[in-house]
């Protein structure tokens, strides 16, 4: 299904998702507070989602009854742990819709899986001269990669630009793939402006101008319905820490011929079927590519992610983001002097809004924000060649995810008025708060200035 | 964790911020040195004349957050005047005395740009990683 915008409506999905009871699944989100400290507000799951006391669960229960290397330990252990590794690469492989589980290759990140495909696809079927893609919007992860290949194989690059609204320009895109790239390359949401791109219709393109596409899905994966035989994808990147899974997990999905054909990333145990003393032969995939001992207790954490998702509905997690998004951008506009980076539209882009307040540096907005324990995140967001073509050098950037609420949008809100009064000169609403709050004002004067 | 907006925006740093101290270029200078914070995307450029073995005039540039650039003005009027050898003595507790705020290692950084810029700027970049720690 293309995802660029909400999917059919199921029964289910006419119920919709309660952040706040969601959020009581999340201990970091509950924890108590010093006195006069209100709820933490956390809205930078686009960096890093928190985890629900089932995946943690899930974790120290594999490490407390399962625990042992996989493969070939015939013992009850090691079996048992073997199995639980490989149910958790169904579950991945069943949650993105591809073909089978061996198509689905453990890795720590989404880092790791686009530079396994640069060196492992890219060295063996790219060669001077060749053209590769990406875009403007890319993370640092489907950037760098791509120039370490290039100078190694002295490739020609092009890049697809956006237009004002932070939104690929396809017309250039059309235009380049007439050049014949080898390769194209491009997030399926951008991890600073939210924007959700048109990805069946550019993998289409691609593979009718005769290049094979990687689509980043580190921010996509965690919020919508993937179904990589829908998108066509030829390789897909996901990073279990961004949807509710611990640090560590994520999976590369490749099309299996594509992955047959490839030779090894990275060589060591577990990925040979022979070795003798001068060379070796590979084993099947997905092991060819997964040489050494694996983060066995990470996928098992995600595999519990993954279920925690299914049992909420990926569809309805989609339209809860939609809505508090819609929310978020509508009560923002309360704050003057805000401006938005991204698509105007709230229905053509995923749960991230990314804004600047005045001229204030983005630190700064953040310093104070976390004052009122609301988390967001400020800075480049590890996409500077976006940064430059908004004009900035980085942005304020808040994301939105399944246990937050339109309560949490308040009290961004709120604090961002505070923003605005520290720089005005005038009091601030925490200042006041934190003075009529004695022991731990006291507490914190001594800190500052006795200790 | 400090508590508070006052905490780090006290008055000093926003009247810093707002009406930054010898903010401007000096050219031709006898000492220029520049340097950014990778984290903040922090610049501060310091420009220095120099005359008997003091500082004469002295000018900052830049841009940033307001910690940093509020900082490298606290820091103009604390070594404006006072001869090479004072200022090769300042250290950054002087500085963050100065300052009078209690900082997370990650803003530290842009309060102390501006003295590790005048330190490279006068005595070499070698010294002033030494003197504030960085390898």
């Amino acid at each position: 299904m293309s995802i660029t915008q909400a999917p059919p409506e199921t029964e289910h999905a006419h119920e919709s998702l309660d952040g706040a009871v969601v959020k009581a699944d999340f201990p970091i989100l509950n924890q108590p507070l010093r006195a006069g400290q209100k709820p933490l507000v956390f809205l930078d799951s686009a960096a890093s989602a928190q985890k629900p006391q089932v995946v943690i669960d899930a974790m120290s229960d594999y490490y407390a009854r399962v625990n042992a290397n996989i493969h070939r330990g015939v013992y009850d252990l090691s079996e048992a742990a073997t199995e639980a590794y490989e149910d958790a690469r169904r579950k991945i492989a069943t949650f993105i819709n591809a073909q089978s589980p061996r198509e689905c290759i453990m890795v720590r990140n989404t880092t790791e899986a686009i530079n396994l495909v640069a060196q492992a696809w890219g060295k063996a079927n790219l060669k001077e001269g060749d053209l590769i893609v990406f875009t403007e919007m890319e993370h640092h992860s489907n950037i760098v990669p791509w120039h370490i290949l290039a100078a190694e194989k002295n490739l020609r690059q092009a890049h697809v630009h956006i237009d004002d609204e932070g939104r690929l320009d396809l017309d250039e895109y059309a235009e380049i793939l007439r050049q014949e790239p080898k390769l194209v390359a491009f997030t399926h949401v951008s991890n600073s402006l939210g924007t959700v791109n048109p990805v069946k219709q550019m993998i289409a393109d691609a593979h009718a101008a005769g290049a094979i596409a990687v689509v980043d899905a580190a921010q996509s994966a965690p919020h919508l319905p993937i179904d990589v035989q829908d998108l066509d994808a030829d390789f897909l990147a996901l990073s279990g820490h961004k949807m509710l899974g611990p640090m560590g997990s994520g999976a590369l999905y490749g099309k299996k011929a594509l992955l047959d054909a490839m030779p090894p990333y990275m060589g060591g145990g577990s990925m040979i079927r022979k070795v003798f003393l001068d060379h070796t032969t590979w084993a099947d995939v997905p092991a060819k590519f997964e040489a050494g001992t694996p983060s066995v207790g990470d996928t098992v954490g995600l595999g519990a992610a993954i279920d925690y998702l299914n049992a909420l509905d990926m569809r309805r997690v989609w339209a809860h983001e939609r809505e508090v998004v819609a929310y978020a951008l509508e009560a923002l506009q309360d704050v003057p002097d805000i401006r938005f980076f991204g698509p105007t539209d709230a229905q053509a882009r995923s749960g991230v809004v990314s804004f600047a307040l005045g001229d204030l540096h983005p630190h700064d907005i953040s310093q104070i924000l976390n004052e009122h324990n609301v988390a967001v995140r400020a800075g480049h967001h590890c996409t500077q060649p976006l940064m430059k073509a908004l004009g900035v050098t980085a942005t304020t950037r808040a994301s939105f995810y399944v246990y937050n609420t339109r309560e949490d949008v308040d009290r961004l809100v709120e604090a961002l008025h505070d923003v605005r009064r520290v720089f005005s000169g005038l009091p601030s609403s925490t200042t006041a708060a934190a003075r009529a709050d004695g022991p731990c004002r006291q507490e914190w004067d001594a800190k500052t200035f006795d200790g | 964790m400090t508590f508070g907006t006052d905490s780090i925006y006290r008055e000093i740093i926003l009247d810093h911020y707002q009406n930054p101290r010898n903010r401007g270029t000096l050219e031709p200078s006898d000492y220029s040195y520049e340097d950014s914070n990778p984290l903040c995307g922090d610049e501060v450029r310091i420009d220095v004349r120099v005359k008997d073995d003091a500082i004469d005039e002295i000018a900052f540039s830049g841009q940033g957050c307001a910690i940093s650039q509020a900082s490298a003005s606290i820091l103009m009027e604390l070594v404006d005047g006072k001869s090479l050898d004072e200022v090769k003595k300042i250290d950054k507790d002087e500085l963050l005395d100065e300052i009078g705020i209690d900082l997370s290692p990650a803003r530290l950084k842009c309060a102390l740009l501006s003295l590790k810029v005048l330190k490279a700027g006068l005595y070499g970049i070698e010294h002033a990683n030494a003197e504030l720690d960085e390898i």
